[in-house]
């Protein structure tokens, strides 16, 4: 058993950033209150409510669609459901209501949900991929675009290499140009509800379509009814229509949109049922020349099982962490010497922690309550001792500041619950794990 | 008898950075999150292929437990539709329940087997669940004592 014996020192203890007494860090930490990572995000999103809602950066035709159904919904409510309450039932604008509901929050969740983006590669990862890419290749000039070939559930899947994201694209992960992101599970980029349909959105995205089909077949029927109802007798059709002129409005919209709705909810409950995404479908990925879709590897091979895996299937976290925050001392660095660096590079030193180590460094060497039962030590060298593998590592750091350390911020960890302030974990963090540890001289 | 560091004035120069080794995703069974369970060559000299093996075998059994599809996943995925998916706003889902569970699993790992190694994990969840990082730190103050150190740890079990 190792010789080492550990000694746990409350993380609490260790002090917060802000003891850091060195110049430059306090220069920078008057000037900088803790950011997060939101906002240096490298992708082209917008981040609202300090980054619990996140927006593609175009958000397309959203206040559209989202107007359009408000609009239609709300004429049809005034004008048409107190003559079929009277005429008919109360349960048309009750049934309607909820529909309405189900329609407004799932297109809000839909627009305003991660859809699964894949935090872009360190540089570390990325020189380790690199470095493979070499050893198994020649290395020409103009390099071909590289493919990892692996093989899932017996089919062989032709993995990308992103440039922008640094890394193999996993599979069924594609990158979306309009928010230069890659996400997991690609569905498309709807311009409707102004994001990506992906991964962690696509339920919503399709119960979304489905209630809105719903809801915009139920308005017709019954605005059709109204209007035939209301024209029964001498009245005759055209009487009707000038009698209600909003529900001329809720016809036209609704006679157009059906078909869309209709036939979208019907398109994406056959690639529901067979485990596929509209990215799959129309490069026509896993269609034989029979034009049955037998080499699916992701497919469960039964109608109901794909179903519950795709809509009812656990629901996957966030990757990139918008609330969590960085260590104070990431961004003013970048600024100077973004210009220099590769872009990629810049935003990623900002967007991943590299200074964790030196901001350790100095909460540790001023912690007052750091223990110490080394025989040989003076508190000051216990404190040295503390600092030991960070000191070093925070000397090999070139001033252009290329080297990645793995230490990241805390991150938030409540995003289940957005709306309260998220918990910010000292301790379980390496930062916090190595800092609770020292070494015995035994 | 302490291994690496031999004394604590030598602490303060002996560890650095040396590497980085990633454990890539393992995509033989699909989208699931598994990870490759073979042990790198640079963690030959530092760790014992079991305990290497036995950690990521747990932490892929624990990516099955939060992927898997079952009854309690189909429950909770009725439910959420039928109230519009707003229970995700309240609820802790149970993905977020297990990836506590395996961080709480990482840092005991991290304590108990590859600190005194001088080997350290990072959670994949901070990389994107694509890899897990393995930060190896060296013994700087002599290349050789690093050396003795490893072969002292392996010849102590």
């Amino acid at each position: 058993m190792k010789n080492c014996e550990y000694q746990q020192i409350d993380p609490l203890a260790l002090g917060t950033p802000a003891s850091t007494p060195t110049s430059t860090q306090c220069a920078k930490n008057k000037s900088h209150r803790p950011r997060r990572k939101w906002e240096v995000f490298p992708g082209r999103n917008r981040f609202y409510c300090d980054g619990r809602i996140i927006v593609a950066r175009q958000c397309g035709v959203l206040p559209l669609t989202l107007g359009l159904i408000v609009v239609t919904s709300v004429l049809f409510f005034i004008f048409d459901c107190p003559f079929l309450v009277t005429h008919l039932t109360i349960c048309i604008p009750v049934v309607a209501g909820v529909l309405f509901l189900f329609v407004v929050i799932t297109l809000l969740q839909t627009s305003f949900t991660d859809p699964g983006i894949l935090p872009r590669a360190l540089p570390e990862e990325v020189t380790n991929t690199e470095r493979q890419i070499d050893n198994s290749g020649s290395v020409t000039y103009r390099p071909p675009p590289r493919t990892k070939e692996i093989i899932i559930n017996g089919e062989v899947v032709k993995l990308k290499y992103c440039f922008t994201c640094k890394m193999f694209r996993p599979p069924r992960t594609s990158h979306c140009s309009l928010c230069d992101n890659c996400v997991e599970r690609f569905d498309h980029h709807c311009p409707w509800v102004g994001n990506c349909v992906g991964k962690r959105n696509y339920r919503f995205f399709y119960t979304f379509i489905v209630s809105l089909s719903f809801l915009t077949s139920f308005i017709l029927g019954c605005v059709i009814t109204h209007l035939t109802l209301r024209s029964q007798g001498d009245k005759g059709f055209l009487q009707a229509l000038q009698e209600s002129p909003a529900s001329v409005v809720e016809l036209v919209v609704c006679f157009f949109s059906i078909w869309s709705t209709l036939g979208l909810s019907g398109f994406h409950t056959y690639l529901v049922a067979s485990n596929l995404t509209t990215n799959e479908d129309i490069k026509g990925s896993w269609s034989t020349k029979r034009g049955e879709e037998s080499g699916n590897p992701y497919s469960y091979n039964g109608i109901f099982r794909n179903c519950c895996a795709v809509l009812c299937g656990p629901m996957p976290p966030s990757l990139i962490d918008r609330r969590g925050f960085l260590p104070p001392d990431v961004i003013p660095r970048t600024v100077a010497s973004g210009s220099e660096l590769h872009p990629f590079m810049a935003k990623n030193d900002t967007n991943m922690c590299t200074q964790a180590p030196k901001k350790l460094l100095e909460t540790v060497a001023h912690s007052s309550l750091v223990h110490s039962t080394c025989t040989s030590a003076t508190p000051k060298t216990a404190l040295v001792t503390q600092e030991f593998p960070f000191n070093s590592v925070s000397s090999m750091l070139s001033p252009s500041n290329t080297t990645q350390v793995p230490l990241p911020a805390a991150r938030d960890n409540r995003r289940s619950t957005p709306w309260t302030r998220p918990a910010v974990r000292e301790g379980i963090t390496q930062k916090g794990m190595l800092d609770a540890y020292k070494y015995q001289v035994s | 008898r302490l291994t690496e560091f031999h004394n604590l004035q030598e602490l303060r120069q002996s560890a650095s950075l040396a590497n980085k080794v990633f454990i890539q995703r393992d995509y033989s069974e699909g989208t699931v999150c598994k990870f490759h369970t073979k042990l790198p060559s640079e963690l030959d000299s530092r760790i014992e292929k079991t305990l290497f093996e036995d950690t990521v075998k747990t932490l892929n059994n624990y990516y099955a437990e939060a992927e898997k599809i079952g009854g309690h996943a189909y429950l909770e995925g009725c439910l959420a539709c039928i109230t519009a998916y707003l229970i995700f706003l309240c609820m802790e889902t149970r993905y977020e329940k297990v990836l506590k569970k395996i961080s709480r699993y990482i840092q005991e790992q991290n304590e108990k087997i590859y600190a005194p190694r001088g080997l350290l994990i990072t959670d994949p969840i901070e990389r994107g669940m694509r890899v897990i990082e393995i930060s190896i730190y060296e013994d700087r103050s002599s290349s050789g004592s690093s050396t003795s150190s490893s072969t002292t740890s392996s010849s102590g079990r």
